[in-house]
């Protein structure tokens, strides 16, 4: 990975929000998801009753990393997406320039078809929010740690206290 | 990589369990799981085998409160350790920000533990990250076992920086929870310093 943590800010995440708001009514999906490549949820519009939000987040990257693994070996650089069909939901997987992964659940009332040019047309837009979330963590516009990060004050005690609830 | 949302105010941190195949990696986040409190845990996600060995990762996200009014994540992985799926072990290494190393203490597993840590190195390596600087804790785990060398022997063997080393018996959940504030402590105090982890 590159050498800088990933943040998101108020504004990449408002702009991102509104890119998967937009996605799940256009593509008449149950749900949509936009996560990091290391599992990580970014964000999400519509909603799956009962389903962990980190756990999926969490296949859905491992499925992209072990399919392009499988990609490589087959001298494929990647295969750009996925698609899973079930019996009445379906989850479509695409990738989202270098770091994204963007994941459509949907069912009878849309269709791959459907799915797969609503998600060609935003892509662009969310690759350029995932962009410009990197070159601000890289420019320094958004250190992570380091002075003037709500980070940078961290004490033992703090860590300490992480501790005293929970377990 | 740590996440910061700042929309969200939540930082995520991911800590990776790596070792030899039956080391007791996933028994580290069983244990945790299952005395971690409700609200603290979300969902385990584990894709084992049949005969419960780890197939690609375990998964257990863990909430552990806020430090200035940040949601403080992490999510701990583990790896499968038998030798054949080390490509699976490399995607899984990907964005790690801290590792523990659980070894088998027995003594047929001595040569497992070696190869397992050469690999860890490696995989990390082709991830761009440096094993040498990355937060890291060595567990001695099976210390319950007959058959289980001596600490200084192990360590002699296994420990190459310095790093905290705590014996376990996960299965009775003795050292787990050690080596994982060890790992949170690290990953936090790196996180204060600036430095970027891979
Ligand atoms: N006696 C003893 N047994 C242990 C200990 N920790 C784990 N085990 C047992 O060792 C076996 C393997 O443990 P796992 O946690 O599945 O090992 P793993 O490292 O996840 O193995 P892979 O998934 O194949 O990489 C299980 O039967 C555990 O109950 C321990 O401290 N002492
Ligand atoms: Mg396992």
């Amino acid at each position: 990975m590159s050498a800088s943590d990933l943040v998101l800010h108020e504004e990449e995440h408002r702009r991102i929000s509104g890119l998967a708001e937009r996605l799940l009514r256009d593509a008449n999906a149950r749900f949509v998801s936009l996560i990091d490549r290391n599992g990580q949820p970014i964000t999400s519009a519509g909603s799956l009753p009962d389903v962990d939000r980190t756990a999926l987040a969490s296949l859905a990257a491992g499925n992209v990393a072990a399919t392009e693994g499988l990609a490589r070996m087959i001298g494929e650089q990647t295969f750009s997406s996925l698609y899973h069909e079930g019996e009445s939901d379906h989850i479509y997987l695409s990738s989202i320039g270098a770091i994204g992964i963007l994941m459509v659940a949907f069912d009878e009332r849309s269709s791959l078809g459907l799915v797969r040019l609503r998600v060609r047309q935003v892509s662009p837009e969310m690759e350029k929010v995932f962009d410009d979330m990197l070159s601000k963590s890289r420019t320094g516009t958004a250190e992570p740690g380091g002075p003037g990060s709500p980070f940078a004050e961290i004490t033992d005690e703090d860590i300490d206290n992480l501790f005293s609830d929970g377990f | 990589m740590p996440f910061i949302n700042y929309a969200h105010r939540e930082l995520t941190c991911k800590l990776v369990y790596y070792g030899p195949g039956l080391g007791g990696k996933t028994t580290n986040l069983q244990w945790i799981y299952e005395k971690s409190a409700p609200d603290a845990k979300g969902k385990m996600v584990s894709l084992a085998t049949e005969t419960d060995r780890t197939l690609f990762f375990d998964l257990l996200p863990l909430s552990l409160g806020q430090i200035r009014g940040f949601k403080i994540r992490f999510q701990l992985y583990t790896v499968p350790g038998q030798i054949f799926y080390d490509a699976s072990r490399r995607l899984i290494v990907k964005g790690a920000d801290a590792v523990a190393f659980v070894a088998d203490s027995q003594k047929a597993r001595f040569d497992a533990n070696i190869e397992s840590l050469r690999n860890l190195e490696e995989n990390l390596r082709q991830n761009g990250i440096d094993l040498a600087t990355i937060p890291y804790v060595l567990q001695l785990n099976k210390r319950d076992l007959p058959t289980a060398l001596p600490r200084e022997h192990l360590e002699k063997a296994l420990r190459f920086r310095n790093e905290p080393v705590f014996e376990a018996v996960a299965v009775q959940g003795i050292g787990v929870f050690e080596t994982l504030k060890s790992l949170v402590k690290q990953t936090l105090a790196r996180l204060r310093a600036g430095v970027p982890v891979g």
